[in-house]
Formats: C-alpha cells, structure tokens, sequence
C-alpha cells in the first residue's frame, strides 16, 4: 500500500459526499468553460485579425463613406501590397431574423487581402465573371441549406430596392478560428444599380483593407494614408485590423467585463464547495491524523494526504466538467444561428484556466485543513470527540 | 540492568484559558531494557501524560526524558516524529485502527516510513500478525472485527517496526474480560519472547498483576 492509495480511499469515504462534491465542481467548471468560450467568441474578430492589415474608414464615422477615387492614392504608398475595399449592405433575407453578414467588396482582390478564406480556384474564377455572382461560408452555407447555383434574394434597406445574387462560390474557412458565415458580392454590382437608381451614391466605398508586405511598418503606412487625406472632404482614419474590430466590441465591453466576473465568481464557489468538504473531512480525521502522527508521520505526510485528497477531488470535478463542457459548446453552436456567433468552440486556453483553476482550487481548499490537522497537538488530537 | 527509560525531574502543566493546570510534578523514573511497566493512579493523576510524555508525542516543560541513549526532549517536531516511528509502538485504548484500511493496511502504515522494500514490508506485516494471531483476518476492515481482533491488530501495527518500546493506554480499557485476557497475554509475550520494553497505563488491578513493576501516580507525583 502507498499513501497515495490512502489518500484515495480517504477521498472516497464518504461516497455521497464526494460525488456531490465532484458534481458542483464539474458543473461550476462548465459554467466556467461556457462562459469563457462566450467571451472568447466575443473576440473572435480580433483574434482574427492579421497583423499585416489595415482599414481605412472615414474619420467620423464608420456609417459615413470614402470616395472610390481614393483605392489608387492609397495603391502607391510604398509598403502597401493590395487594396481592397467593402461597403456594409444589411438588407433582409426572409425576415430580420435571418442575420448575417452581407458585403458588397471588390471581387478581384477581396481573397487576396482575406487569404483565411479558401475557394476553389475554379468557383472563384465564377463568381469574379457574373456580376450578380455571390460566395459565402461554408457555415452559411450549411446553416441554409445553399449550394451553387442557388438564387438569394435580399430586400435591401440601406441599399433599397430588390437585389438577387447567385451563388458561385464557397468558400473554406481556414481553420475553426475563422468565420464561415460572410456572405460577399460585387460592389460594382451595387454601385451601377446606385447610379441609375440613387445618383450621387456612386462611388462610395464603406472601408479600405489594406495589405501590407511588413506589419512593423503598419504605424508609418496608416499615418501616411491618414495625411493623404488630411483636409479633404473625407478625411480618413487608419489603423490596424485588430484596432479596428476592438472598436466594433468597446460598446459591449462592460458585458464582457461582467461575463469575465461572473466566470471568475465561479471560481469563488468551487473553492467553497471543496473547501467546505475538506474542512468537514479533516475535522472528522483529526484524531486519524494524531493517530498519524503518533506512528511517525510527519507534516509533510499530512500535508500530502490532505491536499492530495482535495487535489483528486478537485481534478475528478475539474476532467468531468471539462468533458461535459464539449457537449454543452456543441449543442449551443448547432442550437444559435452561426451568424451570432461565427467562431464558437472551447480554445485550448480555455481548457487550461478550467483545468488549472481547478487544480490550484483543490490546493487552496487544502490549505485551511492542512494548517489545522499541522497545529493540533497529537495529544488534543487524540483527545478530539467528532 | 541498563535503563532503557530516563525520566529526570520532569514537569508538565497544561493552560486551559488562563489558568495554568499542574499535572506531573517533578517525576524521575528509571524503566530497565526488558521491562514491563505498569502505570496507575486515578484519572487525573497524570499516568497518560507520563506516558505520552516518554513515547515522545508531548513535552515536559521541566526535565529530562532518555529512551534508550536519546534526549527526546531536545529533538525538534520532525526528528521527534521520525525517532517516533523507529523506537515506539503505540498501543491505544480505542485501538484507533484507520477504518478506511484493511488490517494488513493498517499493520503496514508504519512501515510506510520505512525504506523496505514492498515484498519486505509485506514480510514484517504478515509477521506481526502472525505474532498477533490474525493472519487469516489481513484483507479484513476494522469494522468486520472484534473489539479483541481490533486490538490485536493495533498492537501487530505497534510491533510491525520492531520499536525500542512499546506504550500502551488503556489497551484493555475497551474490551471485554476474555479479550483483555488475550491482550494481557499477548503484551506479556511480547515482553517475555520479543524481550519488548512496555510501559502500560491501567486503572485495572488485574491488568497491572500482569507487569513486572507497577507504579502508582497521585496528583501528578509518583509513590
């Protein structure tokens, strides 16, 4: 026999009592996991972003536009590598429900600066021939139930009137951190229909994206776009991709502040569930532990059977949420529209906070037992009547 | 014959809130290799201080106390815990076996300590039982035995070390007449055949018979 297996038999002594334990701590570890996956979604954009781009928008307001005339100025900025650019469309598809992202970009150079997003060569070369050709996500794809060749008629709003697109291509995400739920056409397409139907809407381009050949450089580059248009009627404000899509989520920052507390009050409770447990315990073993201390065993000894008790506990709760964690995600990705959120699944990271909380739960909730079962002399041990 | 025990004028008072409570006064007490000791007086004399005192697991606050060539009054909490576990065998009146472990277990937690191998540990535990009477109990819980067989099982894991001494409160406090007779016994063994020192505290005259020497504790003195 070795300790360890005392430990364990000591975990498991009170059968009830530890399951109920193991339970609150899996639950409050999948609260936990679900939560920081939340946030971690939230952030998606960000995290998306690549250094090597940058957008351009109009300095006083996303909403308002940059004249098209601008694409070639920017072009012949040393360092820059492609220019590209989009205009928010919105329009309803069905009912207002039915949100995704819809954008009317440059179909020649939006997969150059968007490398994550992967077509095949050959639907490419389709969608870039039709000008009322469009390409999305394979998320969106699925969640609809598209595929090639299929008509997707939009009621626009900021765009009015009724607009038809044809699907000619799809595309891949990357990989899981990528969004497959954009939905993009030709913005000639949409700027011809503005100069026949709204004169003096043409030629207006919602952002610039910008493609760099050196991300070190993106300070320089931005402000030098910036002083190209520096006291023109449409003055500019570049920064990075990342600085950018943080902006689009500062408005929900507090929601997000909260989430990250109420992720971090979970924490609270587990250590108070295991703590609570093992206060219990060690009370109960205090005359086992003079009876230990008697034979010969040490502080250490007592130390490592405590928190080593408290450390099964806590680990057993922790792989058990962690494991319950994976279904929840999942039944939540395929129960919200992907739109919502396109980019949801537990990050490595998330595993690792989950499982380290609970593990330095399991030594924290030790500590108080620990610091009694040292100070009890063998001989009030002894003497102790649970 | 050589003491194998040394009590030097040693003193010992508990606090309880303010109040200081004298228990031993001044006691000196020599126990020879070999001896069986009984310890009595009546409750409150301070007979398991005594003894608490020379298997190390309290200290006095005046005097010495030498088992077997050590001052274990000068050792600090981990070199007293480790001279604890080669030199004593502990024998409890409620025979505190650990519920949770099977007797061998049991047996075998002191021998944790050790540097034995497992095949050796396994040795030594299934001789102390075998000493003890209760090879065919091993793989059996506390609970599926008898308060006698508990009692054998905590004086198999008192002996599984082979200790300089053997303590012993109350070891009979808790049992029935049959089995404090086998447990008399089995310590008069232990002293006779295994050459063991004891020192044993008892209220019980009958038990006492059983020692070489009894010594009788009043209000903390020794007659």
């Amino acid at each position: 026999m070795k300790v360890f297996k005392l430990m364990f038999k000591n975990a498991l002594r009170h059968k009830l009592r530890t399951f109920l334990t193991i339970l609150g701590i899996s639950i409050a570890v999948v609260a936990f996991g679900f939560l920081r996956t939340v946030v971690t979604a939230w952030y998606a954009g960000v995290e998306m972003s690549a250094a090597n781009r940058l957008v351009t928008r109009n300095s006083i307001s996303f909403i308002f536009p940059l004249p098209y005339a601008y694409r070639d100025r920017i072009a012949r900025i040393p360092g820059v590598e492609t220019v590209s650019y989009a205009n928010w469309f919105g329009g309803v598809y069905i009912d207002k429900s039915q949100f995704f992202p819809r954008m009317a970009v440059d179909a020649e150079t939006i997969f150059e600066v968007y490398p994550e997003f992967i077509v095949p060569p050959d639907q490419l070369e389709a969608f870039k021939k039709e000008r009322n050709a469009c390409v999305m996500g394979a998320d969106l794809a699925q969640q609809y139930g598209f595929k090639i060749g299929d008509v997707i008629p939009i009621e626009g709003d900021i765009y009015p009137g009724k607009w038809e697109f044809v699907v000619r291509a799809i595309y891949q995400p990357r990989d899981k951190t990528v969004d497959g739920t954009q939905f993009y056409f030709h913005w000639e397409y949409v700027d011809e229909r503005m100069k026949q139907e709204m004169p003096g809407r043409e030629g207006d381009v919602g952002w610039y994206i910008i493609k760099i050949n050196d991300p070190n450089q993106s300070a320089t580059i931005s402000e030098q776009v910036d002083n190209l248009f520096k006291n023109s009627r449409a003055e500019t404000k570049t920064e990075t991709e990342r600085a950018f899509q943080e902006g689009f989520i500062q408005g929900t920052s507090l929601i997000i502040t909260l989430l990250n507390f109420i992720s971090f009050v979970i924490i609270g409770i587990i250590l108070l569930v295991l703590g609570n447990t093992m206060i219990m315990s060690a009370r109960e073993r205090t005359k086992e532990y003079a009876v230990l201390k008697t034979i010969g065993f040490s502080g250490k000894h007592l130390l490592g059977l405590i928190a080593g008790e408290s450390l099964v506990i806590s680990a057993l709760g922790g792989a058990l949420g962690l494991l319950l964690t994976y279904p929840l995600v999942g039944v939540f990705s395929i129960a919200v529209p992907k739109s919502w959120f396109p980019v949801f699944y537990v990050e490595p990271t998330t595993l690792v906070m989950a499982g380290l909380s609970a593990l330095v739960v399991g030594i924290v909730a030790s500590l108080f037992p620990v610091q009694r079962a040292l100070r009890t002399s063998i001989v009030d041990g002894l003497r102790f009547v649970g | 014959m050589a003491s194998m025990i040394e009590v030097q004028g040693v003193s010992k008072s508990y606090w309880r809130d303010s109040f200081e409570i004298p228990v031993l006064n001044n006691i000196t007490l020599a126990v020879p290799e070999g001896e069986f000791l009984a310890l009595m007086g009546p409750s409150g004399s301070g007979k398991t201080t005594l003894l608490n005192l020379i298997a190390g697991i309290d200290r006095p606050n005046k005097g010495s106390i030498v088992v077997s060539g050590t001052n274990i009054a000068s050792l600090g909490e981990s070199q007293l815990a480790k001279w604890r576990s080669t030199h004593v065998g502990f024998i409890f009146q409620f025979y505190n076996l650990l519920p949770v472990l099977t007797a061998f277990e049991n047996v075998e937690l002191p021998l944790l300590l050790t540097s034995l191998s497992k095949k050796e540990r396994r040795e030594h535990v299934e001789a102390a039982l075998t000493v003890v009477g209760l090879t065919d109990r091993m793989h059996h819980y506390p609970k599926q035995l008898s308060g006698g067989q508990e009692q054998r099982v905590a004086i198999a894991r008192a002996i599984a070390t082979d200790p300089t001494i053997l303590v012993a409160d109350e070891p009979t406090g808790d049992l029935d007449k049959n089995s404090a007779e086998e447990i008399l016994t089995l310590l008069g063994r232990l002293n006779k055949e295994y050459k063991k020192t004891i020192v044993m505290v008892t209220h019980d005259p009958r038990a006492a018979e059983r020692a070489h020497t009894s010594r009788h504790l009043d209000k903390g003195e020794l007659q």
